[in-house]
């Protein structure tokens, strides 16, 4: 920049000569020192033998400040080319490690995975759609299909009405922080954790024996005989959306409760003047102006449901007709190692979202971008 | 400023709909909290009485409770060794300390590194133009289904030949990868949102779009980075799957909190009332998070940064 504006003199040209070596050295000399210090840093965190406080405080200064360091180098190299080149440049720098890391870490195993749906068991014979053939022919799996369509109605549809629900209800009341940490609790518990939890709601002993399960201590104590809950068809499948809505709506709640804050003060303060009743306000105000976050918080869950697999996996390891589709995947996969089924579940659980993607991207195309 | 507003346009009738509203807020929250709490209660009592009676008993009967359980996660579970000349020994485990530390060691960056990404990302697609950009932005969207079950075996392999298994690096970067399509997705929603006239006014100042993410769009974010930034550090906290596959190569030294605490349970998992106390020791963490991050995204979102 300071060049610019140096008077035309003599020995000018010289001085601009050292000032494009001068850049060029630090252009090149930066990314070097950058790259060396990382690369120190990883050596260090992977051989040392240091205490475990230091190996914990390194280890966040160096992933940490390596992200931020790549980011500001990118951005420094790409300041020093040429104005047209630069242009061109800048959304790389945005979205390509996003696109790379993606590409490699997703992208790939998915494109691997569809290759493996029409390969046999081991993966070396060509079988055409056997495998999709099995998917749609199967007993269990036909099974799974219902099961994680309730999944996806009750799940989803709970989740976000109850996530609404406290919402609305936390943001009227003076112990919204508690009522929020609260709600949000579950989501804090470890896999490990809640299925020890809901163990204990579900527990069931014979009659006649002290129930240590809270639900069948309820039923007893109203008079009724004890249930096996887990093992009732077709209701068990119930009882473990349950557990999902009661995981997930915290997620929704937070998500929401943000959107709501964003609801200009000044358009609820004039319906209440107006004299609109707080139903009128929640249903004609606020729930159309967060109707985006509805819809995020709407597919996220909806792809959790038709993921699910740990909380099937914990409870009855897919036994007693709870089978669904992800439990069935990893059961093809990693118990009877048949690849070819694994991957072609995989794919069909790929296929069922596009039609939640394609609503989502509606709006995409119509963006004003610069 | 907004809550003072509000406070202020509390009519008399919205006095008496505020108990309702509590007494309703009040009864779904102890439903909700009600397992949790017999998990708590749970974990003082003795194993013995666990599998006797109910929980809800304890605070009744003559049971009593025990810091037992806390002990053993705490400080390392008993082992029995027999010698011999038959004379019973026990030997403390490894402590959870060290996984503590692994744990933060693993998740910290794990947070930071897809969250910048991902703003990075969502900026890109939703204020700057280039080719390809619907069709990239679909495929990140997309991704967001594939099951990362898929993507542990090929990945595994790949990081066996770069010697990249069991190692820090290793395991924020897979992470990372599993984190994103939400993260973008999610930031996205948010980002793209972000008036129009407030980047015009960037860049009639001339900003370049570097500076203009860095010094605006980033600060105007802060509640969705901090609403995402909880839910990938529970995700990560509570990993267990991608722990196992990328960092057992490391042995013990590597182990995390929730790996630890399988471990806990015994081989036949005849101790998993330990499982109780230890939900609630890795719970500690995660909760501090929540409750550190909450007022960022209770504060009004864009309260004012633009006029409507």
């Amino acid at each position: 920049m300071g060049d610019l504006y140096v008077p035309d003199k003599k020995g000018n040209t010289g001085q601009k000569i050292v000032t494009a070596v001068g850049r060029i050295i630090v252009s090149l000399f930066i990314p070097i020192v950058t790259f060396a210090v990382l690369w120190a840093g990883f050596i260090f965190l992977r051989d040392s033998g240091a205490s475990q406080l230091i190996i914990t405080v390194v280890a966040i200064i160096w992933g940490v400040g390596g992200v931020a360091a790549l980011f500001i180098l990118s951005n420094f190299t790409i300041q020093r080319l040429p104005v047209h080149w630069r242009k061109r440049f800048v959304p790389f720098l945005f979205v390509g490690p996003a696109l790379i890391i993606l590409g490699y870490y997703l992208f790939l195993p998915a494109i691997r995975s569809f290759y493996m749906s029409f390969m046999g068991k081991f993966s070396k014979d060509f079988v055409g759609l056997a495998n999709y053939k099995y998917i749609f022919t199967d007993r269990t799996m036909r099974l799974a299909f219902l099961n994680n369509l309730e999944w996806l109605i009750l799940g989803t549809s709970l989740s976000l009405i109850f996530g609404l629900l406290f919402a609305l209800l936390s943001e009227k009341s003076r112990f919204e922080k508690l009522a929020k940490s609260l709600i949000f609790l579950p989501m804090a518990i470890s896999f490990v954790g809640a299925g020890v939890i809901w163990k204990f709601i579900y527990a069931f002993r014979p009659a006649g024996e002290a129930q240590i399960g809270l639900l069948n201590a309820l039923v007893t104590a109203l008079g009724g005989s004890p249930v096996n809950w887990i093992v009732l068809r077709p209701w068990n499948t119930i009882f473990l959306i349950v557990i999902l809505v009661w995981l997930q709506t915290g997620y929704a709640m937070v998500i929401l409760s943000a959107a709501i804050k964003g609801v200009p003060v000044t358009l609820k303060e004039a319906a209440r003047i107006d004299g609109a009743s707080e139903w009128r306000i929640v249903f004609q105000i606020i729930i159309p102006s967060i109707k985006g976050s509805l819809v995020t918080v709407g597919t996220t869950i909806l792809i959790v449901t038709l993921k699910v697999f740990d909380i099937v996996y914990a409870m009855t390891n897919g036994l007693f007709g709870t089978e669904v589709l992800a439990s069935q995947q990893y059961k093809q996969m990693f118990k009877f190692l048949n690849y070819g089924r694994g991957s072609a579940i995989a794919i069909v659980i790929l296929i069922a979202v596009i039609p939640v993607m394609w609503y989502n991207l509606k709006q995409f195309g119509k963006r004003e971008v610069f | 400023m907004s809550e003072i507003k509000k406070r202020k346009s509390l009519n008399p009738e919205g006095q008496s709909s505020g108990i309702v509203v509590n007494a309703v807020l009040l009864f779904l929250v102890i439903i909700w909290t009600i397992p949790t709490f017999g998990i708590l209660v749970t974990s003082f009592r003795a194993k013995d009485n666990v599998f006797a009676t109910g929980w809800w008993q304890a605070l009744s009967d003559d049971s009593g409770f025990t810091l037992e359980n806390y002990g053993q996660v705490l400080a390392g579970r008993d082992y029995k060794l027999k010698s011999d000349s038959n004379n019973n020994s026990s030997v403390k485990g490894d402590n959870m300390a060290g996984a503590f530390l692994n744990s933060i060691s693993v998740t910290v960056p794990a947070v930071v590194i897809p969250i910048l990404i991902a703003a990075f990302a969502a900026y890109g697609f939703a204020w700057l133009d280039f080719p390809g950009r619907k069709p990239l932005f679909i495929l990140i969207v997309a991704l967001l289904v594939v099951p990362l079950q898929i993507s542990l075996i090929p990945v595994l392999r790949d990081y066996q030949k770069l010697k990249l298994n069991g190692t820090y690096l290793g395991i924020w970067l897979a992470h990372t990868g599993f984190g994103l399509p939400l993260a973008t997705y999610l930031l996205f929603n948010y980002i793209s949102t972000i008036p129009r006239s407030i980047l015009e006014s960037a860049f009639i100042d001339g900003a370049s779009h570097f500076t203009t993410f860095i010094r605006l769009i980033l600060p105007l974010s802060v509640p969705a980075l901090a609403s995402f930034a909880i839910f990938q550090f529970l995700w990560v906290w509570n990993d267990m799957l991608v722990a196992l596959v990328f960092l057992s190569g490391a042995g013990a030294k590597m182990q995390v909190v929730t790996v630890r605490l399988l471990n806990l349970i015994g081989s036949r998992g005849q101790d998993w009332q330990l499982l109780t106390s230890g939900a609630f020791i890795s719970m500690i963490l995660p909760l501090t998070v929540f409750l550190a991050l909450q007022k960022f995204f209770i504060r009004g979102l864009m309260a004012g940064s633009v006029k409507e």
